[in-house]
């Protein structure tokens, strides 16, 4: 396994000059999951449409050093799963040479948990060699911030808007990773650009089975979080640190937690610091709400435990 | 070269067309009338007689899109649907066009719902008309196959790069029981040849960014590169329905006529009923009437020019559409050919049919009508109602 400072050195296969804002944590994510991978096999990408794929891709530029395909909005992994074929249609018959090549699908949450849904589980029930990465920001970004099936409760967006008889979104977020994990696929994690090494290990090893993996990475965008773009990474940290965002992998059916906050930190407090839950504390503080979803997300944290305990 | 006459069905002509292509890659979902390539095809996986890498996906939607990854990855890549399948993949089949992927579709016609109905109609390739697929439309089974050996040719061609669909009346055409001249493998396998493209996905060396994010200062020449290669589309269509005319004895053009050259009156349609104007025209020519038929082949490119050539000399023509424009003075084939005769010094009048929707079945008489209406537009010298429906309950 490479050391941090191996990982460091690596060549960037996604390069600066991107036109993704400042604080953005997708091309954080990328960088992370590209510089897991070993330098010497190439990666094919294939992007979900979203803010990851109109920042990096303005024709006649590209920040992707390896080849790369963006098809539609709803696709990514159908697209990807079509040239994972073609890759093992023509090794097998010797029209390419026989050498490792690598495949690895971004999405937004929209792409994902949404439009892209139906899409990335067939490819993952149909078993194509390939990863799945979904950068989880919790709306739809690029067109204005408009609630997605992983906004979290009380989230204010621009369709779910904080009104006089509405506070925010209603209804609480999917869990995506655990629905990825039933389709008994050999590699299931959800991460966090801001626990980098295990983020790593959790690319390597997606990498690395034979057959398809996805994992899901806490991805703040600062725009729709309201939140300084200096603080991107650490607004993950405590995203993880409230157990909010656990970080787990499940291989091959097996839960199991690869880091355990020391102490358990306040959702409340990591809510407070977001624009997004303004109207849950002021002109004065929405007590009996922010108890419920501080409540969601310790009993979806202690649902996690103890599977996790079951299965030790 | 040595060929076999069989009876099949047209989805049977077209699953052994596919397997003696044998592409890399073919994803597709079923849908009636399309199901049986897809079945037919997947015993060939199944019993080693194909290279394919079969791809079952979950939906047409992820039909299309597999396959232009699996084309932009290098593959040579097709696919089969009908009807919903077809609206259903509508986005992605623009993409496939606009990213110049020679992927070759088989489209088994079928009415689009609502109401939901599984018979023949053209409204489902209609609606793709203007997606940048060239479309080629066949009479029977064996210009199914004919047309779809041939539409690899076309589409992989430098000049043109774009996907072809090919189409086949669902029913009709799909599940009816012809006999076939099938080519033997060998010759097939030459005749399309090795796929080579110049850029795709698995050359690391060379890597490439497809599908980039496209604005005003590029898209607009993109889209006239597109338009070009439409254009260009034409001539490797003859050329390449020459060739396969001088080695099989079956050649094809544009369009082929039948009994039109000293006609008076005659019909324009595409698909199987231009076989029934045919046997029409028979019995009417045996009574001493000059009558005519123009079967289009190449709706997509649209032959304008060669059309107007050909018609031309026609005091009446009818155009048969089997598909509606809600009241846009005449349905796709009608708006596009009376175009196309505009600016002839002295054109034939012309008059419209909407027919056989949700595959009403578009029977001998109904045609004889058609011919009895244009005698008397040329008789009476009055034209009357322009666009006509033909064979519905009003």
């Amino acid at each position: 396994m490479a050391t941090l400072k191996e990982l460091a050195q690596r060549p960037d296969r996604f390069t600066g000059g991107h036109r993704a804002c400042a604080g953005c944590a997708a091309p954080i994510a990328v960088r992370q999951v590209m510089a897991a991978l070993d330098p010497e096999i190439p990666v094919v990408t294939a992007n979900a449409t979203g803010c990851l794929e109109v920042t990096t891709t303005i024709y006649p530029f590209t920040a992707w050093k390896g080849s790369y395909i963006h098809c539609a909005f709803g696709n990514a992994a159908a697209t990807l799963s079509g040239v994972e074929s073609a890759y093992q249609s023509l090794k097998r018959q010797g029209k390419i040479p026989d050498r490792p090549i690598k495949f690895v699908a971004f999405g937004g949450d929209g792409g994902t948990y949404d439009i892209g849904f139906q899409s990335l589980s067939g490819a993952m029930e149909r078993g194509h060699d390939l990863v799945y990465i979904c950068y989880d920001n919790g709306a739809y970004a690029n067109t204005g911030i408009q609630r997605s099936s992983a906004t979290p409760r009380g989230a204010s967006t621009t369709t779910s808007p904080a009104g006089k008889v509405i506070a925010g979104k209603p209804q609480p977020r999917k869990d995506l990773t655990a629905i990825m994990a039933a389709h008994n696929i050999p590699y299931v994690a959800q991460a966090s650009v801001s626990h980098y090494m295990d983020l790593f290990r959790k690319v390597e090893k997606a990498f690395a089975v034979e057959g398809p993996a996805f994992i899901n990475i806490m991805a703040p965008c600062r725009l729709t979080w309201g939140t300084p773009p200096e603080e991107t990474v650490d607004i993950a940290r405590e995203a993880v640190e409230s157990c909010f965002w656990p970080l787990y992998e499940v291989v091959d059916g097996v839960w199991k937690l690869t880091y355990k906050p020391r102490q358990k930190t306040s959702f409340i407090d990591w809510m407070k610091r977001q624009a997004r839950f303004r109207h849950l504390f002021k002109p004065e503080p929405k007590t009996e709400i922010l108890e419920e979803l501080q409540a969601e997300v310790d009993k979806r944290w202690e649902q996690l435990l103890a599977r996790v305990e079951t299965e030790k | 070269m040595v060929s076999k006459t069989v009876a099949y069905t047209g989805n049977e002509a077209i699953a052994h067309g596919m397997k003696q292509i044998n592409p890399d890659v073919i994803a597709a979902y079923p849908i009636t009338p399309q199901t049986e390539i897809v079945q037919i095809y997947s015993t060939f996986v199944a019993d080693g007689l194909v290279d394919t890498e079969f791809v079952t996906v979950e939906s047409e939607h992820s039909a299309m899109s597999a396959v232009i990854g699996a084309a932009a990855g290098g593959a040579r890549a097709m696919t089969a649907t009908s009807s919903q399948g077809l609206a259903y993949m509508h986005e992605v089949v623009y993409i496939a066009a606009s990213m110049r992927l020679p992927i070759v579709m088989a489209v088994a016609n079928r009415a689009l719902s609502g109401p939901i109905n599984i018979h023949c109609d053209h409204s489902d390739t209609m609606g793709a008309r203007d997606s940048g697929w060239i479309q080629l439309y066949s009479e029977n089974a064996q210009e199914a196959y004919d047309n779809l050996i041939q539409a690899v040719r076309i589409a992989e061609h430098p000049d043109v790069q774009l996907p072809v669909m090919v189409c086949l009346d669902g029913f009709i055409i799909s599940h009816a029981l012809e006999t076939v001249t099938l080519n033997d493998d060998a010759f097939v396998k030459e005749f399309v040849g090795i796929y080579k493209p110049k850029h795709h996905l698995l050359d690391p060396e060379n890597p490439v960014t497809m599908g980039p994010l496209d604005l005003f200062d590029f898209y607009f020449e993109h889209k006239r590169d597109q338009a070009e290669a439409m254009r260009k589309a034409k001539d490797v269509i003859i050329a390449v329905g020459q060739e396969y005319g001088a080695k099989t004895g079956r050649g094809y053009g544009l369009f082929e006529t039948y009994q039109l050259d000293d006609a008076e009156t005659a019909i324009v349609v595409m698909s199987s009923t231009a076989g029934t104007a045919k046997a029409v025209i028979d019995e009417l020519r045996a009574q001493g009437q000059k009558v005519g038929l123009l079967k289009l082949r190449s709706f997509r490119p649209f032959p304008y020019a060669e059309l107007a050539e050909a018609l031309k000399h026609l005091k009446a023509v009818a155009v048969l559409d089997r598909a509606d424009s809600f009241n846009a003075f005449g349905a796709p084939l009608f708006v596009q050919t009376r175009a196309a005769l505009y600016d002839l010094p002295q054109r034939p009048t012309m008059i419209n049919y909407i027919y056989g929707l949700g595959g009403r079945d578009c029977d001998m008489s109904q045609i004889a009508r058609v011919y009895a209406d244009l005698a008397e537009i040329v008789k009476s010298n009055q034209t009357g109602e322009i666009v006509r429906y033909l064979g519905v309950r009003e």
